[in-house]
């Protein structure tokens, strides 16, 4: 009986694993196709377009780059001094992956914007207002979320170093400069690259900030392009022409990366205190304190704004915007829901099968993808059998889940492998298999890295703003699209109300999920 | 009876060649130099090690390529013998029902052989908030409950100091006494052998050979096995 079991548990896997597979094939490939037939025999891309790819690549090297070279003096200067807080400040700097794009423009504009807080205090003195929309507003926004992201990769690199090297160095009469040479530039050069990479992927997928930052014609992406292609001039052959630019574009920086060892930015082990004698004198301390004062500043600021200004407008606003959340909620939790799913088969498979591998590479290619292609190909897909606007939010539910699976099955994936070695050969004498095995053994120990997947899906679901824009009318929206509107519409209050119920939903899911994980979670 | 039958092993550039019969109710040691492969003999006995050639046999029955949940045998590892997130009631329950779906006379039989390893009262506990020799006692009860008629042990207690180890051991021996179980244990101390282990199996040089009296083989101990004991 027990040998049935086995071999039932294993066809199982088998299936679920090759569903998800399919599934997977169909969101990244299939809509390709969808898109690469209805583009035939359509007319070539127009100036327009050209600028558009252009822009694309130019604001994606200029963010991912910016973002890096900022990163590496913040990086330094938390990797060498203590203070209290520090372990609080990196866990923040954890928060922009998370933030919803529209909240942290909101709180980028409300500092930097016509009426922000800078373009005021100019005018205090007398000098002009400079205006934040276009190419700098883009890479502003970009720099705004990667940078810290950029500053955790490195400090991963930092708390990489051996404590006793740093002592080694100092029993040199090592100088601070001497320290960078010998230790943290070889550091540099083998992390730096990858960290480039993974924000340049980020940004090339750009459609909100490039929506709301960028300006007009001359600040267009090309998924941004694509979406007013589909929307304004109700033309899909051009929609579908751009979709293949965009997805080009996505192969070769993902082929790029795949080359690249990618770093892993999620992981914990960044607030080690490693004892530093590299410190310098008075003038070096004033330097770092300065920057990660910055840096804090620089993060900190905007959502103090869209608190502040939220506040006040939370009570009196409309009906619409609770409707719209109370929607983002349903798809958020649908996302979470099938992303676990679907990652816990994958990853299943991947350890069963030869050739999982594959699977592996199949689970990640959606780092590389762009929602707004595979929005443009279900909507091509579904259009002769159904008309999409009435699968609005299935669709967005079922790409924000796609869209997350990269990130979920990096968290799964490696407890997985470490359950299987540590527990798997007791499991497999006791006969555990299949769902008793998936009962007892499995989830709970994976409850951690399930708990923070889930807590990053739906936050992630809940503030993206891309896929929906195509499907939905006027009914039906989510809330960061309801948000959107109101912001188009200059409705200032209560878009800051909306926003600042945005920003809590969004961390409010991810802490109810990632505190579950924690709890009960020993041993 | 346990019959191995020309079992042959390659794993890359190790090899493992062993032929023997090993009776019904026999208490073997299994010992040898470090690296020979003794976990790897214990290994295909239990599933766990793929063999090349060769058959593995119980009471008749051809085991080769029975998945390890499918044989008749209790095995006890070095270390991660129990779940750490499941209490001890659940990592014995488990040895019964790996539904954990126990019921009224189950949950009997399980607080007696909780009884009897001398942990009453401790089914709540998990394996975190046991002592090293506590756990193992539980490992045991579970043993105890599966009564299986081939126990194999891999070094289980060899993270233990003397008297607790010994204390196993005899607990150990009482069990294959109750459930007439055949027991093969690895171990680096021939005290071991001597204390529980009538016969021995000598692991050396690619090759598994015996069982030979464990008296007999230590007194007058063949070249390989008077070289690692030194």
């Amino acid at each position: 009986m027990t040998r049935d079991t086995a071999r039932t548990a294993r066809l199982f896997t088998l299936i679920a694993g090759g569903m998800v597979a399919a599934w997977l094939v169909v969101l990244n490939f299939g809509a390709l196709g969808a898109v690469a037939f209805r583009a035939e025999g359509f007319s070539a891309l127009r100036g327009a377009d050209w600028a558009a790819v252009r822009f694309t690549l130019v604001q994606a090297m200029l963010s991912a780059g910016l973002s890096v070279l900022l990163a590496i003096p913040i990086a330094r200067a938390l990797a060498r001094r203590q203070f209290r807080g520090r372990g609080l400040l990196i866990t923040l700097m954890g928060a922009p992956f998370i933030l919803p794009t529209l909240v942290a423009v909101l709180g980028l504009l409300a500092v930097f914007g016509r009426s922000g807080l800078i373009n005021q205090a100019l005018e205090w003195v007398g000098l002009a207002r400079f205006n934040i929309f276009g190419l700098h507003g883009v890479v502003l926004a970009h720099v705004f979320y990667n940078l810290p992201l950029a500053t955790r990769i490195l400090l991963q690199g930092w708390a990489a170093i051996p404590a006793e090297r740093f002592r080694l160095a100092a029993s040199l009469g090592f100088t601070p400069r001497d320290t960078f040479r010998q230790l943290e530039a070889p550091m540099l050069r083998a992390l730096l690259p990858g960290a480039f990479l993974v924000i340049f992927l980020i940004c090339l997928t750009s459609f909100s900030v490039a929506l709301t930052m960028g300006g007009g014609p001359r600040a267009t992406t090309v998924e941004l392009a694509i979406y007013q292609a589909f929307r304004f001039d109700y033309d899909m052959g051009r929609a579908a022409l751009l979709a293949l630019v965009q997805f080009a574009l996505c192969a070769v920086a993902g082929l790029i990366a795949w080359r690249v060892a990618l770093p892993q930015a999620l992981g914990g082990g960044m607030d080690r205190a490693v004892q530093r004698f590299d410190t310098g004198g008075a003038a070096l301390q004033i330097w770092d304190n300065a920057l990660i004062a910055c840096g804090a500043l620089f993060l900190l600021i905007p959502l103090a704004m869209i608190t502040l200004r939220g506040l006040p407008h939370v009570v009196a606003l409309p009906a619409e915007v609770w409707q719209a959340a109370g929607r983002s909620l349903v798809v958020a939790l649908g996302a979470t829901g099938v992303t676990l799913a679907m990652t816990l088969a994958l990853a299943h498979a991947v350890l069963a099968f030869r050739g999982g591998a594959f699977l592996e590479w199949l689970g990640l290619a959606a780092l590389a993808a762009s929602p707004l292609v595979i929005g443009t190909g279900l909507f091509l897909l579904i259009q002769p059998l159904a008309n999409p606007r009435d699968f609005a939010l299935l669709v967005t539910m079922l790409v924000n889940a796609g869209m997350a699976m990269p990130f979920a099955l990096r968290l799964i994936l490696p407890a997985l492998r470490d359950i299987r070695a540590a527990q798997g050969r007791l499991a497999d004498v006791l006969g555990l298999h299949g769902l008793a095995r998936l009962r007892i053994v499995t989830l709970p120990r994976l409850r951690r890295p399930l708990g923070f997947a889930a807590g990053l899906t739906a936050a992630l679901s809940m503030g993206d703003l891309g896929v929906i824009m195509l499907f939905a009318e006027r009914e039906g929206a989510t809330l960061p699209m309801q948000l959107y509107r109101l912001m188009s519409a200059y409705r200032q209050d209560d878009a800051a109300g909306a926003a600042l119920v945005l920003l809590g939903t969004s961390l409010a899911l991810f802490w109810v999920f990632d505190q579950w994980g924690r709890t009960n979670a020993e041993a | 009876m346990l019959r191995l039958e020309s079992v042959f092993i390659r794993q890359d550039d190790f090899s493992l060649t062993m032929d023997m019969s090993v009776p019904a109710g026999t208490r073997a040691a299994v010992i040898g130099p470090s690296g020979a492969g003794k976990s790897t003999f214990l290994g295909a006995i239990a599933g766990f090690v793929p063999v090349t050639a060769g058959h593995v046999i119980w009471d008749g029955q051809d085991m080769t390529g029975q998945n390890p949940s499918d044989r008749p045998i209790s095995t006890l590892f070095q270390d991660n013998n129990l779940f750490p997130h499941l209490t001890a009631f659940q990592n014995i329950a488990l040895g019964l029902k790996p539904s954990l779906r126990v019921t009224a006379t189950e949950r009997e039989q399980i607080d007696q052989a909780l009884a009897r390893v001398g942990l009453s009262g401790y089914g709540a506990r998990k394996p975190a908030q046991l002592s090293g020799g506590q756990q193992s006692r539980v490992a045991l009860a579970r043993v105890l409950l599966r009564a299986q008629p081939l126990l194999l042990l891999d070094e289980p207690f060899s993270a233990l100091g003397p008297a607790l180890k010994s204390e196993m051991l005899t607990l150990v021996s009482d069990i294959c006494a109750e459930t007439n179980a055949t027991l093969l244990m690895v171990t680096h101390d021939v005290g071991d052998a001597r204390a529980i282990a009538d016969k021995t199996i000598l692991v050396a040089d690619g090759h598994a050979s015996g069982p030979f009296p464990t008296a007999e083989l230590l007194d007058n101990p063949p070249p390989a096995l008077r070289a690692y004991l030194g």
